[in-house]
């Protein structure tokens, strides 16, 4: 099959970008959008024109490394489907398409469809854990877990980190990242004893981090390859409510 | 040479409490002198840094990625081993200890393994603190399964994303640690070579990947955890960045490499699908607790569609062959038969080389919805791969390069013969010998990192004065400006081919020659074509754009053109080893009904390799691994 690719491409974080057209024939169905891609850039590499520079890694959906709009969609048409998972089969022929970077304040674009995610770090080193150091933990059954919790915790620990809920949110919020790990452990007894004082901080260093408010919108949902649920954002507000409850109380 | 494992003396279950007891300390306020570097943030390096920070040394981290949690640990499927015996199903240390002693065809060291199993429960329990959403039973407690290579059920798992969970958990951890300030996080730096002065590890140097910056580090210790090679092949389940350069580099610099032959080749994967193709996926070992794996009867029907071939008319080769562990034999020889009946010219799938993994059986027993709830996720991957539902026809599968047991040689101590150098996880020669069983990687990288190095690590630095060499010593100097030549030289050769091209190829003469089966004339002629392929790559290749900026096609000819050095080892290793033992299987040496026969006589030692030069042959030095414990027998899974 044959398609025309739009591909943002911009020098440095300096520079000002724009969408740079090539077409590419003999793309199999079969192929992965990423591969594709490969396709493109030994061409150009071929032609002495620098590649376009996109991230990836594992390529089977796992470590949240690729990260681009394709056609004004975070990760592609697929829903439930992150960029290496997406395969050319879900392109008519003669497609148009469009591929930009995230764009969010708190994702600053280093190289074409390179951003600078580390916000998202910051975010889990603020207190997405549990303290607890190596050794002297006790018996891993002696805590039984109702399966229907651990179910809850497990549904929203399979956020990848990639950042699509940003990029997808009109408010570039990241809201689902970081109920997805504030319900997490919430879920759990181990996360209890530094539920409230965790969502607060997490929260606050969200703010800090330049990324918008959570009006409800759900694209994040949508747009999430792991298809964690907003209803995690819901337990966020219940826990962040309680916790500003309690810290006035104290 | 000797290598000296420092294996303690005394029984083997005592072992491990003796070194502990014996080992030296250092009190909490001296611990904060010590500097220690550490590479790679997978499931060994994360929990190795955040053990270590919480200890009290100074701990700096590097990764290639843009955070710490994205390295491959993350894309482990199916689970970890650990002996807790929860089920009540008899099992033991002892026992988690022989299955992968025998696992590993008798290719590894007794004491480590003992280690490793005696360790394992802890590894849970620390998992479980964290917050790791282990799988569990309607009652609360922890759910198991089972795994290749056991006849109990010892792996604990998380869905299919066991190893994205216990990554988290140890990435959190290490969170924790980058906000106390303990240790200091250094993401898109790669490591670019090993700074050894006075034959002692003392520093890295490395590249910030966006800026192009070089810069030096220098440490009391420097700790790999870099993973495995597989990648060599260029074709494997690995992800696209893994790569051999951190290791291979330190070989350069006079770390041995032991068994760089060693590299597992797993059974479950989907098949290839043509040239364009840039990486396998793993479909878990964990589908063949349920899934039965058979191949059409005759090679007439393997046109046909799977739904209509009758029972009679399949083979369940693995449960024919291997009737005691049916469809759970170990990956190497689950992986050498599927290649055996599609030679024979029963493969099914466009390009003939597949088998059928069938969980038709299970969906009727257990129900759709229990099978979903099971694997759902790598039936949902299988589609977006390959089109086809699982649900209703049965998964087509192939092996492919997977996991790598050789690594740099490590002592019990986890150091390499460099003092200083400490190697972890995927990265050292493991404990896997010859073959590793399914769930054991996960269990190994946080056992190094959590509850042997800690240990260890301390023992050893007690024994140094803390303190560092000046970043403009010469040795520093140098290693930094070999490194920025290199760079500089791939850059001008603007040549015809890409590196991609060159690693493509690459992989082609690897999984011909030192892929499933291995012979004396192709490993020769392997050896040849590496060199030619060398040869042309550093004459012909073009690598685009500048070293002062993100430039990812340079570092992949960077990465390419240590594979192109480090695949001849491989091949050279393999040619030496004149035995078939696990995954190394070559045609020469195999029992009548065509099993690896080993060479216990000749060939029950480690091969470590030491760097001799550029275009010298390196030295082969041996470890002889003495089994005090367990009898050597033919590995038998029938």
């Amino acid at each position: 099959m044959k398609v025309t690719l739009h591909i943002w491409r911009q020098k440095s974080p300096a520079d000002q970008g724009r969408f740079v057209t090539y077409s590419l024939d003999q793309v199999s169905p079969d192929m992965s959008f990423l591969e594709m891609l490969d396709m493109l850039n030994e061409q150009l590499i071929q032609q002495g024109e620098e590649p376009v520079a996109f991230e990836h890694d594992c390529r089977e959906g796992i470590c949240g490394s690729c990260a681009m709009m394709i056609n004004g969609l975070a990760h592609g048409p697929e829903r439930g489907t992150t960029t290496c998972q997406l395969h050319m089969r879900s392109f008519p022929d003669g497609a148009e398409i469009y591929v930009e970077p995230w764009r969010a304040r708190a994702f600053p674009i280093l190289k074409d469809l390179v951003c600078d995610r580390s916000a998202l770090d910051r975010i889990i080193q603020a207190g997405g854990y549990v303290s607890v150091g190596t050794g002297g933990a006790p018996d891993a059954n002696c805590l039984p877990v109702p399966k229907t919790a651990q179910d809850k915790a497990m549904d929203a620990a399979q956020c990848i980190g990639c950042g699509a809920c940003v990029a997808a949110c009109p408010n570039a919020s990241a809201m689902l990242f970081l109920a997805a790990k504030v319900s997490h452990l919430a879920h759990l007894p181990q996360g209890q004893p530094e539920r409230h004082e965790r969502v607060r901080k997490m929260l606050a260093q969200h703010d800090r981090e330049g990324f918008g408010h959570c009006t409800n919108i759900g694209e994040c949902e949508a747009a999430c390859p792991k298809e964690i649920s907003v209803e995690h954002i819901a337990q966020l507000n219940r826990d962040y409510i309680a916790a500003s409850l309690l810290s006035l109380v104290r | 040479m000797i290598l000296d494992a420092k294996v303690p003396s005394g029984p083997l279950a005592e072992k491990w409490t003796r070194f502990k007891r014996e080992q030296r300390l250092i009190s909490p306020a001296n611990k904060a002198k010590y500097t220690v570097i550490v590479v790679g943030t997978g499931l060994a390096g994360a929990s190795a840094a955040a053990s270590l920070a919480e200890l009290g040394y100074k701990v700096l981290v590097f990764c290639f990625h843009d955070t710490p949690r994205r390295a491959h640990s993350i894309a482990a499927q199916g689970g970890i081993n650990a002996a807790k015996n929860y089920r009540n199903d008899g099992d033991s240390i002892f026992r988690l200890f022989y299955d992968t002693i025998k696992g590993g065809d008798f290719r590894s060291r007794e004491a480590n393994v003992y280690r490793l199993a005696e360790v394992s429960g802890n590894i849970i329990d620390q998992c479980v603190a964290q917050g790791v959403p282990f799988a569990r039973e309607y009652g609360g407690l922890l759910e198991t399964r089972s795994f290749g290579g056991a006849q109990l059920q010892r792996t604990f798992y998380c869905r299919g994303q066991t190893g994205q969970q216990l990554l988290l958990g140890a990435y959190q951890a290490l969170c924790r640690q980058i906000s106390y300030g303990t240790v200091k996080m250094f993401p898109r730096c790669e490591m670019l070579d090993l700074v050894v002065i006075d034959g002692r590890a003392r520093g890295i140097i490395t590249r910030h990947l966006v800026t192009g910056k070089i810069e030096a580090f220098a440490a009391d210790a420097v700790v790999l955890a870099t993973g495995g090679y597989s990648n060599v092949f260029y074709l494997s389940t690995n992800a696209i960045g893994c790569n051999v350069s951190a290791t291979y580099r330190a070989y350069k610099r006079g770390a041995f490499f032991a068994n760089p032959c060693f590299t597992q080749i797993h059974p479950t994967c989907i098949p290839v699908s043509g040239e364009h193709q840039s990486k396998l996926t793993l479909m878990s070992e964990s589908l063949r607790n349920d899934g039965r794996v058979w191949v059409p009867k005759r090679r007439e029907d393997v046109a046909k569609h799977p739904n209509d071939i009758p029972e009679a008319d399949r083979d369940y080769f693995l449960e024919r062959k291997y009737p005691s562990y049916g469809n759970l034999a170990p990956r190497d020889i689950a992986s050498r038969a599927a290649k055996e009946v599609c030679d024979e010219g029963r493969g099914v799938g466009p390009s003939g080389r597949g088998v059928y993994l069938d969980l038709a059986d299970a969906i009727r027993r257990q129900g759709i919805d229990r099978i979903r709830e099971k694997y759902g996720n790598l039936f949902d991957m299988y589609e977006r791969i390959t089109g086809e539902n699982a649900y209703t026809q049965p998964m087509r599968i192939y092996p492919a390069p997977h996991y790598t047991m050789g690594g740099l040689w490590v002592n019990y101590e986890l150091m390499s013969n460099l003092p200083g150098l400490f190697v972890i996880g995927e990265a050292n020669f493991s404990d896997h010998g010859a073959n590793r069983l399914g769930a054991s990687a996960l269990m190994q990288g946080l056992a190094d990192g959590y509850f042997i190095l800690p240990y260890t690590l301390t023992h050893w630095l007690a024994g140094v004065k803390p303190g560092l060499p000046p970043l403009d010593h010469p040795e520093f100097r140098r290693c930094a400006g070999e490194a920025q030549q290199r760079l500089k030289r791939l850059l001008a050769i603007g040549g015809q081919k890409t590196a991609v091209e060159f690693h493509r190829q690459l992989g082609h003469i690897l999984w011909d020659y030192v892929g499933m089966s291995r012979s004396r004339d192709g490993l020769l002629r392997a050896i040849d074509q590496i060199r030619t392929l060398r040869q042309q790559f550093w004459e012909n290749v073009r690598v685009p754009g500048s070293d002062t900026d993100l430039n990812m096609a340079l570092e992949r000819a960077n990465r390419v053109a240590d594979f192109l050095e480090f695949a001849e080892l491989m091949a050279l290793d393999a040619l030496r080893r004149e035995e078939s033992c696990g995954c190394h299987f070559r045609v020469e040496y195999q029992t009548p009904d065509g099993e690896a026969k080993r060479d216990d006589e000749r060939f029950c030692h480690v091969a470590a390799w030491e760097y001799a030069g550029p275009d010298k042959e390196p030295i082969r030095h041996e470890e002889p691994l003495v089994f005090e414990t367990v009898k050597l027998t033919e590995r038998s899974y029938k």
